[in-house]
């Protein structure tokens, strides 16, 4: 064999790793979480409603939930949020929000001005729940099954396609168009 | 008006190149002398073009031409007249458009300076550049064209990024761009040769020049782009082992590499093929980085917006260009043979590790860079690569490599008699290392084993570089250029080494926290905070900082750092305050305000970090140097006679 | 091409954050053991800010670096070792948080290039020396100083 066809093959394999970095690009900036398929972290933190009470996460084991990270500082999450009314109207499973080192005022008046999609927000003052959670920019959604387990997590506003291909199949059980 | 004139300048250019591309390199092969004469008028039209092109690109900065999508994104009326210049190319299409001006250029000159090539030759390498440059037309013209147009006009332009509003911007990528796009012409060369199947010592001095040239040029593009990042991102840092900087890092390394080869295979006509092969290889990693950088597969802070399809269309590019370069390798390598001998200790064998260990050089950063993609095809799950592996695996091949150069430059052709320089050699290893141990543990107190060694083999590096000329001098014999050139070069590298080490190993660096009033104590320096003030500026307000800086209790500056928010993007930037003294930098940064005056302020003592750039710049004159050698510039008889003989002497 | 700029993700989610900002941060922090705090030091720039990715936890300037901080402090100071901090971070973040490459079966193709390529050169100088030390005994040109016949 022609030895000088070396570096033509070197480069065939490279050429190979960068068309699949290319098909893959458009996650590049949505890194994998590695909590998928782990459990979702045991939380309890008060509740934006009454600071009073605890949002636990031992009140939702046994139930589908949504978990959507957001904060009044965000923009992004204002364009998710009419997305947000839409799937709590549906009725489908619950949305627990976690308002995320936000200013707790501004935060109730939002949802008392544009509608509260969720069935209780738990506030995280410190980070330190986001953290646990592994977020890093919000707003971001994780869907947790009955077994507590993280199964899919959206990063970004969530949209009607997210809602009907990943999230509504799963909970629902029926078969999934692709993933 | 305007932009409509520079699109139609475009596509003539596009039109041009390609009957470059196609009369340079079909015109030599099926003997069509009309052809091959029509081939340098081409070449002017298309670089006349390209020029009109960028010409109504920045004239429609100038006139704030909102009405143009790029000019929109990219400029402010309140934008300074010399930014909105230098803002043409600032992102990703009007940069695209400078890549093309600047190979249009490199082809006018290899034009003017191929007068005393064969014609053909000459003629089939102009058509690989016409090859390159449609190339980068046609993806301009399809992805990235710069003169699309907004309907309705912005009422006003999304301002140039605030971090780019610098002189840098106006002198980096110019420069940097002319070493990259270089390449391409010793890449025209090398598929000229294999085009033409022939491939001697002609060719390789031919190339010499232009090859050593465009190493100039990027050693100071890159030498300007740290130095950019140091002074402008306020980190103190300098180089850090980021994706879109490792892309500009390995063609320099593979084109030292090359420079080299070029000169064994001009002396001895030896590593034919290797040199062909770096030769392919450092313009590709040009084109490899021109990749990575547009497509979005690599997370960068430098990347340009990403875009899938974009990288699609390069990649494609890039296959054919360096596919076929490759595939040209592998049909005419095998045929290249050379019967010519030396032994362990010549100059050739230094020459041969030099290279080795500057490719294994250049292969770990590629490795390191192009990790995240690697493991990802590979399904080896998700890896990020940083300094903490780039900095030891590098330091890995460089060691060897400094250590080998006082040693090799004194070596003979062939047989390398360095029996007679012994003595020498063991001289200025002495004197080298206690110089360098002196600077590693005298001068600056607190030296690490890594720090001697640097030290001491950029000292040796020097000494022995300086033995020749200095003989030579003495002995009342000239120098040539080229000879100059190397020693300077050579130089250059030895003082960055010394430099790098000192940087490393002996920077002081401290985050503190000060009110108005109060003073902090750092590597022998005072820094006395005496608060914040606004400050306004032509397209920003700022707070800026001001510091007395005082050593000894002898006052040695007053520094202003400032915190600078640009009114159109909403983005905060940092401007550090930089004084030198006594050959070490002193800088102060604003951190954040933490109430009632109280701020954070970062200080850092760098000592010889400016030596780093200094030394860049005098291996790129070294290059400068060598490229004008008077040699290079005869073609032709002196070439003919040395075949004559070197045929006698093998039959 | 070094050219600082923000990387516009597409989606612009990442953006959305309040100001962007393109200065970096100033950590104050001192841990009370100068060990701890070479330790901290070391650790929190070699950590990647997940929002900034191309700066570290030391010199990024968001939010969610600096409660990253304070947890790498809150760690050291409570005793664990520089890999648990690793490791914390890596089960919530993924391997893309650390700037050092995991010391891994999975990496060691990373870690092995350096040494390998290395080996590789070796070779082939080996080869080619040897090649042309043999060729030495054929080859009867005389050169000049310059290298040239």
């Amino acid at each position: 064999m022609n030895r000088f066809l070396l570096p033509l093959g070197i480069f065939a394999l490279l050429a190979v790793v960068l068309a699949i970095g290319i098909r893959h690009s458009p996650d590049k900036g949505l890194i994998a979480s590695p909590l998928l398929g782990k459990p979702a972290p045991q939380f309890s933190l008060p509740d934006l409603a009454d600071p009073a009470r605890q949002v636990r996460s031992a009140d939702l084991r046994g139930r589908w939930y949504l978990f959507n990270v957001w904060g009044t500082w965000c923009g992004e999450c204002r364009a998710e949020h009419d997305m947000l009314l839409k799937a709590h109207r549906a009725n489908l499973l619950p949305i627990i929000g976690l308002d995320w080192k936000d200013e707790e005022g501004n935060a109730r008046s939002w949802l008392t001005q544009l509608g509260n999609p969720y069935d209780s927000v738990a506030v995280d003052a410190s980070g330190r729940e986001a953290i646990d959670w592994g977020v890093y920019a919000a707003p971001e959604t994780f869907l947790v099954n009955p077994h507590g387990i993280i199964v899919f997590k959206h990063l970004g506003a969530l949209t009607d396609e997210t809602w009907a291909r990943e999230i509504v199949p799963r909970v629902t059980g029926a078969p999934q168009k692709g993933s | 008006m305007l932009p409509e004139l520079g699109h139609f300048a475009l596509i003539l250019a596009l039109l041009l190149a390609g009957l470059q591309a196609l009369f340079g390199i079909a015109g030599p092969w099926l003997g069509r002398e009309r052809w091959v004469a029509a081939v340098t008028p081409a070449v002017a039209g298309q670089a006349v073009m390209v020029s009109t092109a960028v010409a109504c690109l920045i004239a429609s900065f100038v006139g704030n031409d909102f009405s143009v999508s790029y000019v929109a994104e990219n400029s402010n009326t309140a934008l300074p007249l010399f930014y909105r210049v230098a803002a043409m190319w600032g992102a990703h299409e009007g940069s695209l458009l400078l890549w093309i001006l600047l190979l249009a250029l490199w082809t006018v000159a290899v034009a003017i300076g191929s007068s005393g090539l064969p014609q053909r030759f000459a003629a089939r390498v102009l058509g690989v550049l016409g090859v390159v440059s449609f190339g980068f037309l046609l993806f301009t013209l399809a992805t990235s064209n710069p003169f699309l147009r907004l309907d309705p006009p912005a009422p006003d332009g999304r301002d140039l990024n605030p971090i780019l509003q610098d002189p840098g911007l106006a002198v980096h990528p110019p420069i940097l761009y002319t070493g990259y796009v270089g390449f391409a012409v010793a890449f025209a060369f090398a598929c000229a040769a294999m085009l033409e199947g022939r491939l001697d010592q002609d060719w390789a001095r031919w190339t010499r020049p232009w090859t050593t040239a465009a190493w100039s040029f990027l050693t100071c593009g890159i030498a300007l782009g740290s130095f950019w990042a140091y002074y402008e991102l306020g980190w103190g840092g300098f180089w850090f082992w980021d994706p879109v900087e490792n892309a500009s890092f390995m063609p320099w390394l593979v084109g030292t590499a090359l420079v080299h080869s070029l000169a064994v295979t001009d002396k001895r006509g030896l590593f034919k093929s290797w040199t062909l092969l770096l030769a392919i290889l450092a313009f590709s990693l040009s084109m490899l980085g021109t990749f990575l950088v547009r497509s979005g597969v690599l997370v960068s802070v430098h990347s340009f917006a990403a875009d899938p399809s974009r990288g699609i269309f390069i990649l494609v590019f890039l296959i054919v260009m360096i596919g076929g370069a490759l595939a040209l390798y592998a049909w005419r390598a095998p045929l290249l043979k050379s019967t010519a001998g030396f032994e362990l200790g010549a100059r050739e064998s230094f020459l041969l590790f030099n290279n080795v260990l500057l490719v294994i050089a250049a292969g770990t950063v590629f490795a390191g860079t192009l990790a995240p993609l690697i493991s990802d095809a590979l399904k080896l799950g998700t890896v990020s690569v940083g300094p903490p592996y780039f900095n030891p695996t590098f330091l890995m091949s460089m060691l060897p490599l400094i250590a080998l150069l006082s040693v090799g430059i004194h070596a003979n052709w062939k047989r390398g008699r360095l029996k007679d320089k012994q003595r020498m050699l063991l001289y200025t290893f002495v004197v080298a290392a206690v110089l360098g141990c002196g600077l590693a543990f005298g001068v600056y107190y607190r030296g690490k084993l890594l720090s001697a060694v640097g030290a001491t083999l950029g000292m040796w590096i020097v000494l022995s570089s300086l033995v020749d000329p200095i003989d030579r001098w003495r002995r009342g014999l000239s120098v040539p250029r080229a000879v100059l050139g190397m020693t300077t070069a050579h130089l250059g590298l030895a003082l960055a080494v010394i430099a790098l080490t000192t940087v490393q190993s002996f920077t002081t660096e401290r985050d503190v926290a000060l009110s108005p009033g109060e003073t902090a104590s750092v590597g022998g320096y005072e820094f006395r905070f005496l608060g914040v003030q606004p400050v306004e500026g032509p397209n920003y307000d700022a707070l800026g900082g001001t510091v007395e800086v005082t050593r000894h209790g002898a006052p040695v500056a007053l520094l202003k750092p400032q915190k600078r928010s640009y009114w159109v993007q909403h983005q905060v930037t940092s401007e550090t305050a930089i004084k030198m003294h006594h050959g070490s930098n002193v800088l102060i940064a604003l951190g954040e305000s933490l109430g009632a005056g109280r701020w954070s302020l970062r200080i850092q003592i760098r000592p010889l970090v400016s030596l780093i750039w200094l030394a860049a710049f005098i291996m790129a004159v070294g290059g400068a140097l060598a490229a004008t050698d008077r040699r290079y510039r005869a073609a032709g008889a002196p070439a003919g006679a040395r075949a004559a003989v070197a045929a006698q002497g093998a039959a | 091409m070094t050219r600082a700029g923000l990387a516009r993700v597409t989606g612009a989610w990442a953006i959305a954050l309040g100001t962007a900002h393109l200065a970096w941060s100033v950590d104050t922090t001192q841990l009370p053991d100068p060990r701890l705090q070479a330790r901290y030091v070391t650790l929190t720039h070699e950590l990647r800010c997940m929002q900034c990715q191309n700066e570290s936890l030391a010199d990024s300037p968001v939010d969610l670096a600096a409660d990253l901080r304070r947890q790498v402090r809150d760690m050291l100071l409570a005793g664990k070792s520089d890999d648990e901090v690793r490791d914390w971070m890596a089960a919530r973040y993924g391997d893309f948080i650390l700037f050092r490459p995991r010391y891994s079966w999975r990496n060691a193709w990373l870690w092995g290039a350096p040494a390998t390529l290395l080996l590789l050169g070796a070779l082939v100088s080996w080869r080619v020396v040897r090649q042309r030390t043999t060729l030495l005994a054929t080859d009867h040109d005389v050169l000049d100083e310059d290298g040239r016949p």
